[in-house]
Parts: structure tokens; C-alpha cells; sequence
């Protein structure tokens, strides 16, 4: 049989439909597509695929039970060894990873893994209420800061494993990023809730509403009998640009506009929390978190979305996917431009004119690509002379973010790096003795899945260092 | 949920409430703040702790300026609130400080008290200068008395106390030789700056209780920035982990003051349309 030199798409909503609605994008594969697709797997002998994995899932395993139409099968050997397939199926950037590695791709397009992996978490969940094999309770208490993918991964890791896992969230709902960052076009928060209450079921506790570092210290957690601490506080801190104007209404942080948008539900009607929905917006950045700003926007009714990003589209680092969803959505990329000042309107006559202090503009220098940097990026440089204004009433930095300094200010050992983030070894364990920590607290901000790896990785560091105890 | 434990209405805007929340109370410092929300769905709101006690009770006063804190003022004693997170913020530092004057405006007499109280512990000695716009929006005079040597009332209309706005007896006690280690003070944005326009002179230092918007308080949104200008330079900081205690001398006011109406219309409007609505469930 002739293999399908391409991937089966995607079925999604129409972009003009879609570009004003936040009910999710992408519409997952049915039954026949699944298998379809998954009988485009070679089903390697060698598994290239299985090391781009992060969480390294039995990839070419599961789609062969997909093949046989066993999706109940599929979904087992999927949590075997992820916790979260339903979500990593909608946001992990499988063409860097696992697609990355496929056999296929090196002829035609690789396996679509993310999307069948998708497609049988869902199938799970809307059939299935069965809970994951749990070990019997083994007495051992750890706590578990921040409810974020890896806090969720290392919790669901451990409570398999017989551990009395307390999970502690500073907001009022668990989930972290996958609540107050990635938006509901993307993934729709009843799919966090799910995966959240299936680690309820399995015996994790949850506690939202302290703020370890505040509410309670990493100490007093010691105190309490909890004997490992892992922390996966996120990142924290939004970085600016520092360049004048940012003080404006109208400049938000990525993270504030898109906590107001999904954590606080801003984009419904009559919401209790303001948003300022923007009629032109530039969103600085080029990260998935960019798109997911730009695209809210869109949602919330904007005439005109920029992305203003400092290199070309190939430097790009979004999922090509989003990418490709926020063009067909009509979002303009602004590309090889750099902001310089945002501008404000100021009426010298009328101090008290309530238009005072509100975006009016971008200042933005045209860039070339240069020498390549340590990382090998080519670095982008200003070209003298090319500045020009962007009329934008919104502005919103996605630049990225700092680790958080409530838990370092407030846990005397715990050391942390130049740009503050924690300093672990290779399995998570960091300068004091049964902390552990992982995800964007010790790399800065990342990807969903490499901060589940990280869970995954301290889930069996605090196994082997408690049961050896 | 967190219960309301006790509520008493301190004048006709201003409420107080103590809601139990042990693990904030065994924690909470002078001059630190929570995050609330009165329902799901709620807006998160940040108000400054006013006292805590020994049944594990954590006390707020809040005006009612909006539909949120509208909607946590029809809740009853007895009655859940969703969220109540904290202590957020750095605690107001009164360690060393020896002659402290306190000045508290309007509803932030209600966080500038349990600062007075703090440093009247600490040992310090306390003058307190509270301000109101009106002799019936007057709260917490008894209390000041209690940790201050001297309590001076204003009233911007004369009807209770001295007749103007606090800055007038601060100028007073400077000029006639009165000396304090720091002037500390809570209340509104205009009032802050014009405190510290009148110490300046005489060099005390001014310590400022900043109240942005902000949404989570835990540094990840950004939305409470505000500018200090240090040696000459401009730095960004965030009142939720940095602050909410600033020194007056660095704060960019104007910016702050204009920032903090960026929802003015929205506000007004989410306002009006609530009180429509509680109008309209009066006539069921």
C-alpha cells in the first residue's frame, strides 16, 4: 500500500469564523482520519521519534493500538507515561520534537503524533472514567509548589506511585499557565479541568489560594511533614523593553492581557474584570505566548493585529502551527522591525482631558540580520535612519518573563542564578536537601512540555531519595 | 470559601469585615495586603490587611466605589466569600524608627491604623494626622488615639476636627522644629504627593502606600508597575512584590494617578449597569 506522502489535515473552524470567537481552533481527528493516519507509521524498529519526546512516550506503540482500533489501549501506553496527553496533544511543538525524529519526514510529511495523540485522549475522556492504576498509599508527603504542567506531571507521577501529594496554587484555580496563559481557542479550559480532576481522583490534593514564599515558606512545609518539596512556580515576572512609553495605558505585559482574557474571563459578556479591547494592536514578540496575545485580540474585536518581531520568520521560535493559524486569521506580521518608543496622547491645553495617557502609537527601527550570536541566531541590528510609527491604541509585551523571587527571598540555601533562576543538577534536586524543582522557576520560560519533563525527571529523583529513606 | 465572621459599616461607604482566614492571620504584618474575590467568576481585588486576630480572623475595610466591592458589601455576616489570598507585599519597615507621624486620608486611615499600632508596639512614638472629606465619613478616630501621643483630625469641609487638608498641620509641625524619623502615609494618590511636596524642605523621608490595579499580586502580571525615579534614573518596579511601601521622594505620581484610570469608563459603567440590575431585584 502507497503511503499518503502528506499528513491528514486538520479539520479546523473557518479562520474568519474563528477569528472572532474563542470556542477552540482546531477540531481533532475522527475515528477513520485516526487510523488512516496512524497506518502511515512505519512502526521503526529503532523508535526515533520516542527520544524527541520529552516525556519520551511509546509513540510508535500507541499509534499501533490505534491501528487496531484499540484507542482505549492506545490511551494506557500514551499515561504510562504522560500525564497530560489531551493537553500536550494541543500544545507541544511536535515538528521540533517528536515529528522532528519521524522516518517518514525525511521523504513526505512526518506521522501527525500530536494530533493522535489527541485524538485519543479525547476519545478517553469523552468514553472512559476509568482512573489510572494507583500503588498503595506508602506514607511519604510531598508538597508540591504551583499547579502548572510540571507540578501537575511530577503530582500525577508520584500519587501512581502510592505518595500523598499536596498540590499548592497561588491563584484560585489550579493549572497555572495552561489557565491564565494559553487561551481557550487553544485549549479549552474544561480539558485542563478534566486532566485536573482525574489527578484529584487518584488521591492528589490540591490547596488554591497560598502563595508559597508568603502564605507559607518552603520551611514551614518541613514543619507541616511534608518530606520533599518540589517547585514549579512558573516564571513570574514579565520583562518590558524598557523604552519610553511603556508606562502608557494601553501597554499591557502578554501575561496581564491574557490572565485578564482566560484566568479572569474578561472575553465574555459583562465580565466583572476589565479588559481594554484594543481597535489596532502591535504585540511585540514572536513566541507562542505572542500569538496567543495576538490572536485574544483579534477575538476581542480588534480591526488590526501586528506581531512586531525583531528577526525574520524563519528565526520565528511560535509552533508553526499557531503561526500558520494566526495568518490564515489575518493577524500582519511585522517582521525585521524593533520597537523604540511607545507614544502617548497628551492634550497640552486640557491636563484633565480623559484621553490623557493612552496609547496612540509605536515608534519601531527597521532591523537586518547580522553576525550570528553564541547561540548561532543571527543577531538582529538597527538599520540607521528607518524609523517609522505604527498607529496601535493597544500595545502588549511578549517578551518573555523572570523567575518569580517570592520562594528564593524567602528560603534561606536555595540558590538561584544570575537571572534568577533555581539552580538544580540533572535530577532536579536543587542546593537544599529534598527540594527539588523544574519548568520555567529553573529555566526561564519554556514550553509546556519540557517543564512536564522536568516534573517527570524530579517525579523519580524524590522516589528513589524518599524510598531509599 | 472564606467566611465572614464579623462585618460592622465603619460610615455610609465604608465597611469593615473580618474574614476567616487562619494561615493569612498567623502571617500577616502592618502594611501587607490580600487578594479577594467575592464570587466565581469574580474580580480579583487587592485590599490592604487592617488587623488580624487570635481566632484566626484577618481584618478588611474596603470602600464601596464599584460593582466588586458593591457586591462584597451585600454579603452578610456569616456568609462565604470565594478567594482570600495573602499576606501579599513587603510589610511596612518600622524597625529603628523612633518619632514617627502617621497620615492617613479617607479609607487609608484604615491601613495607616495598624501601621500606628505596629510602630506604637515597636516603641516609637506616634503623631497621627487623619484627614476626611466629612465629619460622617470619619472612621477609626478612637483607635488612632490608642497607639498615637497626639491625634490631629481634618475635615475638608470644617465640619468635624480642623477645618482643611492634612498637609496644613504637617507644615505646622515641621516649621516649628518638630522633628520625626519618617512621615508615613496611606491615602490617596493626590494626597500622598502633596504630603511629600511639604516635607521635602525638611528633608524628613516619606515612605508612600502604593494601591494600583493589579490582578494576581504575586508579581506575574505586570499591571502594578510603577516608576521610580533614582539618581536620575528611570526603574520599573512592581507594587506587588517590591512594594506596596515606596519612598515618596522616588514615586512618579502623575504617571501612577493616570494609570490608575485606565477602566474609570468600564468601572462606571459595570457600576451603573449593577446598581440597575439590584434596582430591578428590589421591584421582583
Amino acid at each position: 500500500m502507497a503511503i499518503d506522502p502528506k499528513k491528514h489535515e486538520m479539520p479546523t473552524q473557518d479562520p474568519k469564523v474563528r477569528a472572532r470567537n474563542f470556542k477552540e481552533v482546531a477540531l481533532g481527528y475522527s475515528e477513520e482520519v485516526a487510523v488512516a493516519e496512524a497506518n502511515r507509521c512505519l512502526n521503526c524498529k529503532n523508535q526515533p521519534c520516542v527520544s524527541g519526546c520529552p516525556v519520551n512516550i511509546r509513540i510508535p506503540e500507541f499509534i499501533a493500538k490505534i491501528k487496531e482500533r484499540d484507542f482505549e489501549g492506545a490511551y494506557k501506553t500514551i499515561s504510562a507515561t504522560s500525564s497530560l496527553p489531551a493537553i500536550c496533544g494541543r500544545v507541544c511543538p511536535q515538528e521540533s520534537q517528536c515529528e522532528s525524529k519521524c522516518t517518514l519526514g525525511i521523504k513526505f510529511e512526518p506521522v501527525g503524533i500530536g494530533r493522535l495523540e489527541r485524538f485519543v485522549a479525547d476519545r478517553h475522556n469523552e468514553f472512559s472514567n476509568e482512573k489510572p492504576d494507583v500503588a498503595p498509599a506508602n506514607g511519604h508527603k510531598v508538597a508540591v509548589v504551583g499547579s502548572g504542567p510540571s507540578g501537575l506531571t511530577l503530582a500525577g507521577d508520584l500519587a501512581k506511585k502510592g505518595y500523598d501529594v499536596t498540590v499548592y496554587e497561588a491563584l484560585h484555580t489550579a493549572g497555572g499557565v495552561l489557565v491564565y496563559g494559553i487561551p481557550e481557542f487553544r485549549l479549552p479550559k474544561s480539558i485542563v479541568k478534566k486532566e485536573v480532576e482525574t489527578l484529584k481522583a487518584i488521591g492528589v490534593k490540591r490547596e488554591t489560594n497560598v502563595v508559597i514564599g508568603k502564605t507559607l515558606t518552603i520551611d514551614e512545609l518541613f514543619e507541616m511533614g511534608f518530606e520533599a518539596v518540589y517547585i514549579g512556580s512558573g516564571a513570574g515576572l514579565p520583562n518590558f523593553m524598557n523604552i519610553p512609553g511603556e508606562a502608557y495605558k494601553g501597554v499591557f505585559s502578554a501575561n496581564e492581557f491574557l490572565t485578564r482574557s482566560n484566568l479572569m474571563k474578561a472575553y465574555k459578556d459583562n465580565p466583572d474584570t476589565p479588559i481594554m479591547r484594543g481597535n489596532k494592536v502591535a504585540v511585540v514578540g514572536g513566541g507562542n505566548v505572542a500569538m496567543d496575545a495576538a490572536r485574544t485580540a483579534l477575538r476581542l474585536g480588534a480591526e488590526k493585529v501586528y506581531i512586531v518581531y525583531r528577526r525574520s520568520m524563519e528565526e520565528l521560535p511560535a509552533r508553526k502551527e499557531e503561526v500558520e493559524h494566526a495568518e490564515e486569521e489575518g493577524i500582519e506580521f511585522k517582521l525585521l522591525i524593533n520597537p523604540v518608543e511607545i507614544l502617548g496622547y497628551k492634550n497640552e491645553s486640557d491636563p484633565r482631558d480623559p484621553l490623557n495617557g493612552f496609547v496612540t502609537g509605536i515608534k519601531c527601527v527597521k532591523m537586518e540580520l547580522g553576525a550570528p550570536d553564541e547561540n548561532g541566531r543571527r543577531r538582529p541590528v538597527p538599520i540607521a535612519n528607518s524609523e517609522f510609527t505604527l498607529d496601535v491604541d493597544v500595545v502588549i509585551m511578549a517578551i518573555g518573563t523572570s523567575p518569580n523571587p517570592l520562594i528564593k527571598n524567602t528560603t534561606d540555601g536555595l540558590e538561584v542564578n544570575r537571572r534568577g533562576g533555581i539552580i538544580v543538577n540533572e535530577a532536579g534536586l536543587t542546593s537544599r536537601s529534598g527540594v527539588y524543582a523544574g519548568g520555567d522557576a529553573v529555566t526561564g520560560a519554556a514550553t509546556v512540555i519540557s517543564a512536564m519533563g522536568a516534573g517527570k525527571i524530579a517525579a523519580k529523583a524524590i522516589d528513589e531519595y524518599l524510598s531509599s529513606k | 470559601m472564606y467566611k465572614i465572621v464579623r462585618k460592622k459599616n465603619l460610615n455610609p461607604t465604608v465597611t469593615q469585615m473580618e474574614i476567616y482566614a487562619p494561615l493569612v492571620a498567623k502571617k500577616a504584618k502592618a502594611g501587607q495586603f490580600i487578594i479577594l474575590r467575592v464570587d466565581e467568576d469574580g474580580e480579583r481585588i487587592p485590599l490592604t490587611i487592617a488587623g488580624t486576630a487570635s481566632d484566626g480572623t484577618v481584618k478588611i475595610i474596603f470602600q464601596i466605589v464599584g460593582t466588586t466591592t458593591e457586591k462584597l458589601n451585600l454579603k452578610r455576616e456569616g456568609e462565604y466569600i470565594s478567594d482570600f489570598v495573602g499576606p501579599l507585599g513587603v510589610p511596612t519597615h518600622i524597625d529603628g524608627l523612633k518619632r514617627v507621624l502617621v497620615v492617613g486620608g479617607g479609607v487609608g486611615c484604615a491601613i495607616a491604623m495598624p501601621v500606628a499600632e505596629a510602630l506604637n508596639r515597636a516603641g516609637a512614638k506616634v503623631t497621627s494626622v487623619i484627614g476626611f472629606r466629612n465629619k460622617d465619613l470619619l472612621i477609626l478616630e478612637d483607635e488612632f488615639k490608642a497607639c498615637s501621643e497626639k491625634v490631629i483630625v481634618m475635615t475638608d469641609d470644617g465640619s468635624y476636627g480642623r477645618h482643611g487638608n492634612v498637609t496644613l498641620p504637617i507644615k505646622e509641625m515641621l516649621e516649628s522644629g518638630e522633628k520625626f524619623d519618617m512621615i508615613i502615609t496611606i491615602g490617596p494618590l493626590i494626597m500622598m504627593k502633596f504630603v511629600v511636596a511639604t516635607a521635602k524642605p525638611f528633608g524628613v523621608p516619606v515612605t508612600v502606600s502604593m494601591n494600583p490595579i493589579m490582578i494576581d499580586g504575586t508579581g506575574m502580571c505586570g499591571g502594578c508597575r510603577l516608576t521610580l525615579n533614582r539618581d536620575g534614573e528611570k526603574i520599573t518596579k512592581f507594587a506587588c512584590v517590591d512594594g506596596p511601601d515606596f519612598n515618596g521622594y522616588e514615586v512618579d505620581f502623575d504617571e501612577a494617578m493616570s494609570r490608575g484610570r485606565i477602566y474609570t469608563d468600564f468601572e462606571r459603567k459595570s457600576h451603573e449597569k449593577f446598581c440597575n440590575l439590584l434596582k430591578n431585584g428590589g421591584n421582583d
